[in-house]
């Protein structure tokens, strides 16, 4: 947001009242630190509550319509229940590592949240290595799954984690295959960066820029981003069906609400990451006419911003509702025998094509 | 003294453990707990009586997918660097020559793709 290069009006008021440059800092990450807060918590019940949503006018039900204006203090009530539910591990269970796995599980998406650029000057932190950085820090994810359900001393919490560590390193190539095409055809690693370089028409934006790789690049990152998010119908970790639940299932009251805050979060910023890298970030679809662009160029960039994480998480949602779970070794086999050999072509495709 | 961009990340590293810690604790002190007893405690395995223990040994295939990915997510981590200037190289705006460039990198991602045709051929990616 205003930490150091990019120029902020908050941050440079802060700055002008507090003279001390290491205070004005600290003031000045507290406040981004706030402003995160508040988007990743604040949205989370949201998106629960639209999750529900969907979910049930997809199987002709109306879902939550009692508590507040159909439905909507639902998921209020439901983290009071969670609340005031008792905390406590199963007989066995390594305790230290049972409760830090909801602690990690939440590190991922709040440093990834730091690198999203939401408008011109609205971005915690602008690292030239954002794209690594992001996959790296993903990793958090993963780690937390295992260890919880290792610690669980339940079985099939042991074996949901296990598929999923398998499923999730797996996915995670192609994941960052697909964002290495992107980085390969912007020339830039940064976030900002590779929103600058959709400016533009909406023909400018990355899905649309170069012809049919585009478009496939995108649908691979949809595919494996949902491998990633460990949402229906990659869902092999938590199958209820066959696990009771995987890797969480010995978790109860604000440790469980720890995992499903974290799944919550993820979907923002993996659909954040999806309309900055493809979808042109912050830019307002503008269609070449003049007269229409002046208009759409009035809407603030964070509110197109918003509108394109909303249409992503959307797209997520109805996918989660409709396709049916495949079983483990076809989940693996279209990684490794579809996925990663498209991936490596898309990219050798897309050299050539900014080679010649 | 000048703050680098990654300063302020680490505020955000303890950020969601923190956020985590918090809620752990209030649920503790909020919680209602109930009686203690054996059942309680029991790991949930549907109902049924538990037995044994769960770090049980499994299967070895999860550790060569282990292996598969480290390959080939380090192969990402070596492409980075240089995909992120491919753009220039090929402009011929760097001092490096664009066909060798696009020599050499055909060369490594062959030799990884022969990697994997020999993972699939060997039957590692067949899941049982």
């Amino acid at each position: 947001m205003m930490i150091p290069s990019v120029p902020h009006p908050l941050g440079d008021w802060v700055r002008q009242m507090i003279p001390i440059p290491e205070l004005a800092f600290l003031a000045n990450a507290l406040i981004c630190i706030i402003a995160i807060c508040a988007v990743a918590i604040g949205s989370a019940p949201i998106l629960i509550y639209m999750e529900r949503k969907v979910c049930a006018h997809i199987q002709c039900r109306l879902g939550p319509m009692r508590l507040g204006y159909r439905g909507t203090l639902q998921t209020i009530a439901d983290v009071m229940k969670l609340l005031f539910k008792e905390v406590y591990a199963p007989s066995g269970a390594d305790k230290f590592v049972f409760y830090l796995a909801p602690m990690i599980v939440l590190v991922a998406p709040f440093l990834v949240l730091a690198m999203i650029p939401f408008d011109h000057n609205l971005q915690v932190s602008n690292l030239s290595v954002g794209i690594p950085f992001v996959i790296a820090v993903n990793g958090f994810g993963i780690l937390a799954i295992l260890i919880g359900g290792w610690a669980s001393n339940n079985k099939y919490s042991l074996l949901g984690a296990l598929r999923s560590g398998a499923q999730m390193i797996s996915y995670e190539i192609s994941f960052a295959l697909v964002l290495l095409f992107v980085v390969m055809v912007s020339g830039s690693a940064s976030l900002m960066e590779i929103t600058l370089s959709q400016s533009g028409t909406i023909l400018d934006w990355w899905i649309f820029k170069i012809p049919v790789l585009g478009f496939l690049a995108f649908i691979m990152f949809f595919i494996s981003s949902i491998a990633e998010l460990n949402r229906a119908p990659f869902d092999i970790a938590e199958a209820e069906q066959e696990l009771t639940g995987g890797y969480h299932t010995e978790y109860n009251g604000t440790a469980f609400a720890m995992f499903y805050l974290a799944e919550y979060i993820n979907l923002i910023t993996i659909s954040s990451l999806a309309s900055t890298c493809f979808l042109g970030g912050f830019f307002p679809p503008l269609i070449g006419v003049e007269a229409v662009d002046t208009i759409l160029l009035k809407v603030p960039g964070f509110l197109w911003f918003a509108g394109k994480v909303v249409l992503m998480i959307w797209a997520y949602m109805m996918v989660r509702w409709t396709f049916v779970r495949p079983r483990v070794d076809q989940l693996m086999a279209l990684e490794w025998k579809f996925l990663l050999p498209f991936n490596l072509l898309l990219l050798a495709l897309g050299a050539v094509y900014i080679a010649f | 003294m000048q703050f680098s961009e990654y300063f302020i990340l680490v505020f955000f590293l303890f950020l969601g453990a923190f956020i985590a810690a918090c809620a752990i604790i209030i649920g503790k002190l909020l919680g209602f707990a109930s009686k203690d007893t054996k059942n309680k405690f029991a790991p949930y395995e549907c109902g049924m009586e538990t037995y044994g223990n769960a770090r049980i040994q499994f299967k070895v295939g999860y550790y060569l997918f282990a292996l598969l990915f480290l390959i080939f997510d380090i192969e990402v981590l070596f492409l980075f660097p240089i995909l992120t200037q491919f753009k220039m190289i090929m402009a011929g705006n760097t001092a490096l020559n664009p066909v060798i460039v696009f020599a050499n990198l055909t060369i490594f991602v062959t030799v990884l793709t022969f990697g994997l045709a020999y993972a699939w051929k060997k039957g590692i990616l067949k899941w049982e």
